[in-house]
């Protein structure tokens, strides 16, 4: 197989790593609404955690780009 | 400007103006350009806004005590009272990355925080700061950071270099998360333009949704210059506290 034709495989295969981070995402927030559900008033304390976890989650995706990035352009 | 086919080619490096120190090449480059506005515009705002001490403060007085107000609460929650010592550099950090991914987001214009040896520099200041902080104020006991309290002894091996390796990814974790960050958001943003023009008249449709894009990048930029600050904070306060 020629490098070009496994590069764009590659980086096509280390997108799938994208899906973990849509798993995450879906769940933090998934369960900053129910807590609003359950406790209103103390929804708003937890804002804040919820943008820093949403932030670290999508570092993870970014990772995975990143891999297939290297894999297209790096080799 | 028609020159420009490649959604990466906007992070391409140019030299302004050439100089050359003893071999070694320091030409003035795009780069340094932006990041020299972003600590004008700083200055100014920061400045200018606060000149006249209001007790009861207009607007550009109120933009700076909200950010100052910002950063400081963080700094206060995260560190404690001994993080006060700590609070310019933080400041400092966050303002910066702040200013240059926002002016990354303006078209036509350069991201400094997308290239990886801006922000690794940065993550490496951090964390070298932090390790050596750790190490003046415990010495040689700043090693009990690797080993959790409450840990059965016969999970020590395994956990140690876990934590080791944990510890020694953190000034990677946090450049590549600003990198990756700004870089996704900027090729989508330039991919998308692409579609607009292409698609002429039907190019309404992309154009909306260039719009929401650029909405999000607005929240990236800001949300990644506060988590930089964050985390920072969480690690100063590991080193000094140590209760890990």
């Amino acid at each position: 197989m020629e490098v070009e034709a496994a590069k764009l495989i590659g980086a096509g295969l280390a997108t799938i790593g994208v899906a973990g981070a849509g798993v995450g995402i879906g769940t933090i927030f998934g369960q900053y609404v129910a807590g609003g559900f359950r406790n209103p008033s103390a929804s708003s304390k937890q804002f804040g955690n919820v943008l820093l976890g949403f932030a670290l989650t999508e570092a993870v995706a970014l990772y995975a780009l990143v891999v297939a990035f290297l894999i297209l352009y790096g080799f | 400007m028609t020159e420009n086919h490649s959604p990466l080619e906007q992070f391409t490096i140019k030299r302004i103006f050439d100089l050359n120190l003893g071999g070694i090449d320091v030409s003035f480059t795009n780069s340094a350009a932006f990041m020299m506005v972003s600590i004008i515009l700083i200055g100014s705002l920061m400045i200018l806004g606060a000149r006249k001490k209001l007790l009861i403060p207009n607007r550009w007085q109120n933009l700076v005590e909200i950010t100052y107000e910002l950063v400081a609460k963080t700094v206060r929650d995260n560190i404690g009272d001994e993080g006060k010592k700590f609070f310019p550099f933080i400041f400092s950090l966050f303002i910066f990355i702040l200013f240059c991914n926002g002016l990354g987001l303006i078209p036509y214009s350069f991201t400094v925080t997308s290239h990886i040896i801006v922000t690794f520099t940065f993550a490496t200041l951090v964390f070298v700061g932090v390790t050596v902080l750790g190490f003046f104020r415990h010495g040689l006991k700043f090693f009990s950071i690797f080993l959790p309290p409450g840990v059965p002894i016969f999970l020590a091996p395994l956990l140690i270099p876990i934590e080791i390796i944990s510890y020694l990814s953190r000034p990677v974790s946090l450049s590549v998360r600003l990198a990756a960050n700004m870089m996704a958001g900027h090729t989508m943003i330039k991919v998308f333009a692409g579609f607009v023009v292409a698609l002429g008249l039907y190019g309404i449709a992309p154009l909306l949704f260039l719009v929401a894009i650029y909405a999000l990048e607005t929240l990236i930029a800001f949300l990644q210059a506060y988590v930089f600050a964050v985390l920072t904070c969480l690690y100063l306060n590991d080193a000094i506290h140590m209760q890990h």
